[in-house]
């Protein structure tokens, strides 16, 4: 049933913010450290697990992916619901101190991705190899 | 007939978003053909046309949340809310190889360290130009160069002033929304075409909405592995900007406010 697909993935964000909320709590701070990655790596491992039994169906696996497949126009939705006038009108400050970061962390990506594909062009190459 | 068309609206207003979100990615996934060729991707003009729409209505309301302070479009704000929007960045997840994941790992962990670091020494740096000197506050900016919740996340633990906390969040907002917007020019230049790639992006840039809208306007197969890293980010952020920042910085300028 393709609902099935939709109740795993419910239960897989469910499991992965508490989880996320509980090591921010934790660690002593009012935020989740890693929810939805966490509910990721859950979803995978689910997924895996239930296709080696033989217990996952395509239809199941449509209740998942309709879901990852609309993700634009949500993030479209998110984006017409910023707080877009608050950026601009937070003053000179604010936009130095968010274009300097950017800027600076941009450099630090390039810098990172020519350094990982340098070293491990290989590993990137033969999935599975990589430990 | 236009009170019908109200009430039904305002009823059933994240239908009416569905609908209405529809039309403006048809829209630009047109424009992104006809006007230029398919080289802007159509997911970036549709999240450029909704940031354009939230600043009109923010200009008109004097609200925070975009669109979404219209009555007629609140169903917007909940299609774009954080629940629907981890439901659906989890759900890419979905196909993810497990081996690319592995490959990243260790780079995607040395990015989110390094993005925070230099995040907050660009935020801090910014204020101390302009005339700041108190740990605070220097903290605090630092914070919202992370993102616009570890600035007020950190700036209420360490007690910084409503104004400092407003200017942290609205730093970290101009970060998401020009990540949203640089991330499909920069990205063939500094190589940002795979999964490792992406993942270091998302560690390194970290700001959630900025990650997913820039990445969903560059490539949408890298989705995935910029959100994984990224959800670290603001997490780490908090339990780094009060405590470790906050005792660097102090020790860098002295107690001085």
């Amino acid at each position: 049933m393709i609902f099935y697909g939709t109740a795993l993935l419910a239960g897989c964000l469910f499991v992965g913010m508490v989880l996320g909320q509980w090591i921010g709590h934790v660690a002593g701070i009012e935020s989740d450290i890693g929810g939805v990655g966490l509910a990721m790596l859950l979803l995978i491992g689910a997924t895996t697990w239930l296709a080696r039994r033989g217990w996952w169906s395509p239809a199941t696996g449509a209740g998942v992916q309709y879901w990852g497949d609309i993700y634009i126009p949500i993030v479209v939705a998110m984006a017409a619901t910023q707080n877009v006038r608050g950026a601009l009108s937070g003053g000179v400050l604010a936009v130095v101190a968010g274009v300097g970061g950017v800027v600076l962390c941009t450099g630090l990506v390039a810098a990172l991705i020519r350094s990982a594909s340098r070293r491990g062009g290989t590993t990137a190459t033969m999935p599975g190899d990589a430990s | 007939m236009n009170a019908a068309i109200g009430t039904v609206v305002e009823k059933y207003a994240l239908v009416f978003a569905f609908a209405l979100v529809g039309v403006a990615m048809l829209v630009s996934y047109r424009a992104s053909r006809r006007l230029t060729g398919g080289r802007l991707h159509g997911s970036a003009i549709a999240i450029f046309l909704g940031l354009v729409a939230a600043v009109v209505v923010g200009h008109l309301t004097g609200g925070k949340k975009g669109v979404a302070d219209l009555p007629l479009l609140a169903g917007v704000g909940v299609m774009g809310g954080a629940m629907f929007r981890d439901f659906a960045i989890v759900a890419t997840a979905y196909g993810v190889k497990l081996e690319d994941l592995k490959a990243g790992g260790l780079y995607g962990a040395l990015s989110l360290a390094l993005g925070l670091l230099v995040a907050f020494a660009a935020g801090a740096a910014a204020a101390w130009a302009f005339g700041y000197r108190d740990p605070v506050i220097l903290t605090t900016i630092g914070a919202g160069a992370a993102t616009y919740i570890v600035g007020p996340v950190t700036g209420a633990a360490l007690g910084a002033p409503s104004e400092i906390v407003a200017l942290s969040i609205a730093a970290g907002l101009v970060k998401a929304i020009l990540v949203m917007i640089a991330t499909p020019i920069v990205a063939k230049p500094i190589g940002l075409d795979n999964p490792r790639a992406a993942m270091i992006f998302g560690g390194v840039m970290g700001t959630n909405s900025g990650v997913i809208g820039g990445l969903a306007a560059t490539d949408p197969k890298l989705v995935p592995y910029g959100a994984m890293t990224a959800t670290f980010y603001t997490g780490l952020g908090c339990l780094l900007g009060p405590s470790v920042v906050f005792f660097v910085i102090r020790m860098l300028v002295g107690t001085n406010g």
